[in-house]
C-alpha cells in the first residue's frame, strides 16, 4: 500500500473512487464484492469498542449473519462515552425548507474542517446523514418534535441552516441506547458474543494481516487471544492524553496506539478540538471537565468585562456598557455561533489579556460569561427551561450557581480528537484487515469538527459504511480456522504479559500513575493546546521523553495483576498516552501553518486569524512507527479539491 | 473539611467483606468521587491497594457510578448520580458510610463494584424495536403526538444505573423494566411487540430480582427522576 508518489515524496493511496461526487458511494457499493448469506456464518469479526460506531457496526454485521465478537472496557456497551454527547446530530433532511441539501452539509463540513479532509469521504457522510435519522426514529429514538408531531430541528455552531436533530440535551445517550438495543437483540439471537470489562491489549498479525487481538479480562486479569478474519477498532478518541478533558475517565488511546505500533499509520495526531463552552476548572483535585452543550450558544451571549478592574466584581454589578460581547464584536455575521476553534481562541485571547473571570488557576482567571438574561427576557423562563433545563441543572450541581439568575462561567477544554488511525475510503487502516470507525479514525472532520457531526460520523461508519466495506474485504478472504492455535497469537500474548510485568515491577516505585498523568497533561496542554509554537513544542518533546523515562522507573502500582486492578488499568493507558503525546508534538511541529484547531503562533494573520499554507500543507500527515518513537516516518496523502475551492474561512 | 469514612472492602464475590475506616481532609468543591480518588492516591503512596469503584463519564449520564452513601443510593443530593455529589452537600456530616449496591442479582466483584449483567439480560429479552439496518422508511412519515413523544422520552432517560434496585426492599427491577417498556411501547414503532412487558418481567424474575410491592423507594432515588407511573402504564399493557 505504501509507495513513492510521482512527486518523489512518499504518498499513500486512499482508494477513493473517481467520477462525479454524487455517484461515488453508489458506484463503489456496486463495485464491492458481497458475501453470500450462506457463507457469512463462516467468517468471524472482532469489534473493539461499543460506542455509537462499534455498537451500530456490530449490530448491523451480526444481523447480516456474520459471527461477531465485541469488547468494551465498561460494564455495559450502554456506558460508552458517545452517551455524553448533548447537542444533536446533523442531517441534510431540509425539513425546515431553509435551503439545506446534501451538497450544503458537505460544503459546510469541508469548510468547517478548514479544508483538511477528503472530499469523497465528507460527501458520503452528508449523503448518509438522512438515513441515520430514519434508522434512529424507527428504533424508537425519541427526537424532539413540533406540536404538529413532526421532527424538530435547531441550528448549531457554524451552520446557517437548521439541520440538527436533538433529544433534549441527551442526543448521544438516546442514539447510543438505540444502537445498544439493536446490539442486544443480536446478542440474544446469538450472532454477537459480547465481552464487557475486557480491554484490548494488542493486535495479532499473521503475515501482515490483522487476524485477532489479545484482551485482558479486567475482573480476573486473565490475558486471552481471540482470532478472527477481520478486526474493527471503534475505540474513540485520545483527548484524555491531556488528563483534564471532557472525555469520560476511561477513554483511552491504547487500542489505536498499539495498532499504530504494529504498523497502522496515525493521521493528523495534532488535530485536537478544544471546545469553547466547558465549566472552568475549580481546583487541583479536579478529575475531569464538563462540557456545556454548544446549543447554549444559540441563546446565550458570551461576554467578559471591558475593564480588568471589573473582573473581581459580581457579574450583576457590571453595567451593560462595561461588558464586551466579544464574539458579536469580532464576528458580526456569526456572532456567538462561530465554529468551535474560533470561539475557543477568542476566549483564550480575552483571558490572556487579563479580562477573565472566576477562579484563578496558577494566578490567571480562566473563564468568561455565558449569559441567558436577554434570552429569558425575550422568550420567557419556561421556553429557556424547556430547551436547556437539564444543562442548567447540571451546571448548578457542579458550579453551585444558578444560571437562571447568574451567568454561567465557561472556558475551553479538550473535547474531541479529529486525528486518529489513517483509513482509506473503505475505512481500512494501512494494516490489511484492520478497520477503524468513529472517533478512532481521522476520516471526516479535517482540522476542526463542526457541532453535531460526531454522532453523524460514528453512525454513518457503523450502520452504513463498515457493513459494506468489511463484507467486501471478507469476500476476498478465506475464512481463518479460529479453533487452531497460532504462534503469532502466543507471541503477542507473551509480549502483553511482559509489558504488564514491567509496569507492576518498576525498579524504583514512587509515584502513582495519576501523578504522572497530571504532569503529562500540563505539558501537552501548554504546548499542543489552543496555541502552538516551535520552541514550546521542542521543549515539550524533551520534557515528555524525560517524564516518560521517569514513569517507567518510578510508577507505583499496588495490588495484583491477577485480580481487578484499576491502578494497573490506568497505568497501561497512561504509558500509551506518553508515546502518543510525543507524536502529537512532532506532528504539530511539522505542520508549519495554522488550520482549524491547529494555531501556530508563527502563522497567524495580522487580525489574529489562522493562516493556512495550502501550497505546502494541503495533505493528511500519516505517521508510521519506525521502531524509534522520536523518529516516526511521515507519509503525505495529498488532498485534491475538485469540487470546492479552498478559501480562507471568514466568519466575520 | 475532615471526614471519617467507612468504606466497604471486599476482595471478591467469594470472600467476606467489611467496613474499613479512613480519614480524609478535602475542600468542599471536591466531588465525592474526587475525594475517593484522593484517598486512593494516599493509599497507593502508603503501599496499600486502592479502593475499587465504578465510574466513567463523571457528568451524570453514563450510569456507571453506583454508591450507597449513608444509606441512600447515589447520596443525599436527589435527582442525580453519585458522581454529581459534592462534598459541600455533606458539609454538616462528619462521617460517611459508603457501600455498594446490595441485591442478589448484583454479585459484588470487588469492594464497591457490583456485576450488573442481569440488566443486560433483561434488555436482551426484548428491550428493543426490531428494525433491520437500512430498512427504515422516511422518518417524518409517521407523525408522533408531541405529548406521546415527550412521555416516551421521560422513560427513555433511564441510564441503567440500578439505583432503583438498590433502594427497593425487594431488590426489584420493576421501575427499570417499566421505563424500557413504556419508552418503546408508547411509540408507534414499538407497539408491534405486544409481549414486551411480559418478556422483560419474566427475565427480571429469572435474574433473581424481587417483585414490586409499591414501596416507591425507586422513584425517590432515580437520578433521572423517572416516575412510578411508568409501572402503572406497563401494568395496563399487561392485562
Amino acid at each position: 500500500m505504501l509507495k513513492p508518489t510521482s512527486s518523489g515524496s512518499w504518498g499513500i493511496d486512499s482508494h477513493t473512487p473517481k467520477g462525479s461526487l454524487e455517484n461515488r458511494w453508489t458506484q463503489h457499493k456496486f463495485d464491492m464484492k458481497i458475501v453470500s448469506p450462506a457463507n457469512r456464518k463462516k467468517y468471524n469479526i472482532i469489534v473493539v469498542g461499543t460506542g455509537l460506531a462499534g455498537a451500530s457496526a456490530a449490530a448491523s454485521l451480526g444481523e447480516m449473519g456474520y459471527n461477531v465478537k465485541t469488547f468494551c472496557f465498561q460494564d455495559s456497551p450502554r456506558r460508552a462515552h458517545s452517551i455524553a454527547a448533548q447537542g444533536g446530530i446533523n442531517a441534510a433532511k431540509n425539513y425546515q425548507n431553509d435551503g439545506d441539501s446534501v451538497w450544503r452539509l458537505f460544503y459546510d463540513t469541508i469548510k468547517g474542517g478548514d479544508y483538511r479532509a477528503r472530499e469523497s469521504n465528507v460527501f458520503r457522510l452528508a449523503e448518509l446523514s438522512t438515513s441515520i435519522i430514519d434508522q434512529a426514529v424507527a428504533q424508537g429514538v425519541p427526537f424532539a418534535r413540533e406540536y404538529s408531531g413532526y421532527l424538530a430541528n435547531r441550528s448549531f455552531g457554524g451552520a446557517q441552516v437548521s439541520r440538527t436533530f436533538y433529544a433534549r440535551g441527551q442526543t448521544g445517550q438516546q442514539l447510543l441506547i438505540g444502537a445498544y438495543q439493536a446490539m442486544s437483540k443480536q446478542i440474544a439471537d446469538g450472532t454477537i458474543t459480547h465481552h464487557s470489562r475486557c480491554e484490548m491489549q494488542d493486535l495479532i498479525l499473521i503475515d501482515g494481516k490483522a487476524k485477532g487481538i489479545v484482551s485482558r479480562d479486567l475482573v480476573t486479569g486473565q490475558l486471552e487471544s481471540h482470532m478472527a478474519d477481520v478486526v474493527v477498532l471503534c475505540t474513540g478518541g485520545y483527548g484524555n492524553v491531556f488528563y483534564l478533558s471532557t472525555n469520560a475517565k476511561g477513554c483511552n488511546a491504547s487500542a489505536v496506539w498499539r495498532a499504530h505500533k504494529q504498523g497502522a499509520l496515525f493521521a493528523n495526531p495534532c488535530f485536537t478540538q478544544i471546545h469553547p463552552t466547558c465549566i472552568p476548572q475549580h481546583g487541583e483535585l479536579q478529575s475531569k471537565l464538563t462540557l456545556m452543550s454548544e446549543s447554549l450558544r444559540n441563546d446565550g451571549r458570551i461576554w467578559a468585562p471591558k475593564n480588568k478592574k471589573d473582573c473581581d466584581k459580581k457579574p450583576e454589578d457590571i453595567a451593560e456598557q462595561d461588558r464586551d460581547y466579544f464574539l458579536e464584536r469580532m464576528y458580526p455575521a456569526f456572532g456567538n455561533l462561530v465554529p468551535r476553534d474560533i470561539a475557543s481562541r477568542a476566549v483564550k485571547l480575552i483571558c490572556d489579556e487579563g479580562r477573565g473571570v472566576g477562579h484563578a488557576i496558577d494566578g490567571q482567571k480562566l473563564g468568561v460569561y455565558l449569559d441567558f438574561a436577554k434570552a429569558i427576557e425575550v422568550h420567557g423562563l419556561d421556553a429557556i427551561s424547556e430547551k436547556y433545563g437539564n444543562l442548567f441543572d447540571m451546571y448548578t450541581h457542579i458550579a453551585a450557581e444558578d444560571p437562571y439568575t447568574t451567568p454561567m462561567r465557561i472556558y475551553p477544554a479538550v473535547h474531541y480528537t479529529m486525528g486518529g488511525l489513517w483509513v482509506d475510503y473503505n475505512l481500512m487502516t494501512s494494516i490489511d484487515g484492520l478497520f477503524a470507525g468513529g472517533e478512532a479514525n481521522f476520516s471526516d472532520h479535517g482540522a476542526n469538527r463542526l457541532g453535531a457531526s460526531a454522532l453523524m460520523q460514528g453512525l454513518a461508519d457503523g450502520y452504513f459504511i463498515l457493513p459494506s466495506t468489511v463484507s467486501n474485504y471478507l469476500a476476498q478472504q478465506k475464512p481463518l480456522d479460529i479453533t487452531k492455535t497460532y504462534p503469532e497469537a502466543e507471541q503477542t500474548l507473551q509480549a502483553c504479559k511482559e509489558k504488564i510485568q514491567q509496569l507492576m515491577n518498576a525498579p524504583d516505585p514512587q509515584k502513582t500513575p495519576d501523578e504522572f498523568h497530571r504532569k503529562l497533561g500540563q505539558i501537552i496542554w501548554q504546548a499542543c493546546g489552543m496555541a502552538r509554537e516551535k520552541s514550546v513544542l521542542e521543549k515539550a518533546i524533551a520534557d515528555i521523553k524525560s517524564l516518560r523515562e521517569q514513569f517507567w522507573q518510578q510508577v507505583k502500582i499496588t495490588g495484583s495483576d491477577e485480580t481487578l486492578n484499576q491502578t494497573l488499568e490506568r497505568a497501561g493507558r497512561i504509558a500509551d498516552f506518553f508515546e502518543l503525546a510525543e507524536l502529537m508534538c512532532i506532528d504539530a511541529l511539522t505542520r508549519e501553518e495554522s488550520c482549524g484547531c491547529h494555531a501556530r503562533e508563527e502563522h497567524i494573520t495580522n487580525d489574529g486569524e489562522a493562516q493556512r499554507h495550502d501550497d505546502d500543507f494541503s495533505y493528511v500527515a500519516a505517521w508510521q512507527y519506525s521502531g524509534n518513537l522520536s523518529m516516526p516516518v511521515l507519509y503525505r496523502e495529498e488532498l485534491d479539491f475538485e469540487f470546492v475551492r479552498p478559501t480562507t474561512r471568514n466568519y466575520r | 473539611m475532615i471526614y471519617k469514612l467507612h468504606i466497604w472492602r471486599q476482595d471478591n464475590v467469594h470472600s467476606k467483606g467489611a467496613f474499613q475506616q479512613y480519614d480524609i481532609d478535602v475542600s468542599e468543591d471536591t466531588s465525592l468521587l474526587e475525594m475517593l480518588d484522593a484517598l486512593n492516591e494516599q493509599l497507593i503512596e502508603n503501599d496499600k491497594e486502592a479502593i475499587a469503584f465504578d465510574f466513567d463519564c463523571r457528568e451524570g449520564i453514563c450510569g456507571s457510578c453506583n454508591l450507597v452513601i449513608n444509606g441512600t443510593p447515589h447520596g443525599k443530593h436527589q435527582g442525580t448520580t453519585t458522581c454529581q455529589q459534592y462534598m459541600r452537600d455533606y458539609a454538616d456530616e462528619a462521617e460517611l458510610w459508603i457501600e455498594p449496591w446490595r441485591a442478589t442479582a448484583f454479585p459484588i466483584i470487588k469492594d464497591l463494584i457490583v456485576d450488573r449483567t442481569a440488566f443486560e439480560k433483561i434488555i436482551q429479552a426484548g428491550g428493543f424495536i426490531e428494525i433491520r439496518t437500512g430498512s427504515a422508511g422516511e422518518a417524518n412519515t409517521i407523525p408522533i403526538d408531541k405529548e406521546v413523544s415527550d412521555a416516551a422520552f421521560d422513560s427513555a432517560t433511564c441510564i441503567g444505573c440500578a439505583a432503583c434496585v438498590a433502594a427497593c426492599p425487594n431488590a426489584s427491577a420493576t421501575l427499570f423494566v417499566a421505563a424500557k417498556v413504556t419508552h418503546l411501547s408508547m411509540l408507534p414503532q414499538g407497539k408491534m411487540d405486544k409481549k414486551r412487558a411480559e418478556k422483560l418481567l419474566t427475565a427480571m424474575d429469572e435474574q433473581g430480582f424481587g417483585g414490586c410491592s409499591n414501596y416507591r423507594e425507586c422513584e425517590r432515588v432515580c437520578p433521572k427522576e423517572i416516575s412510578v407511573s411508568a409501572i402503572t402504564v406497563m401494568n395496563r399493557l399487561l392485562y
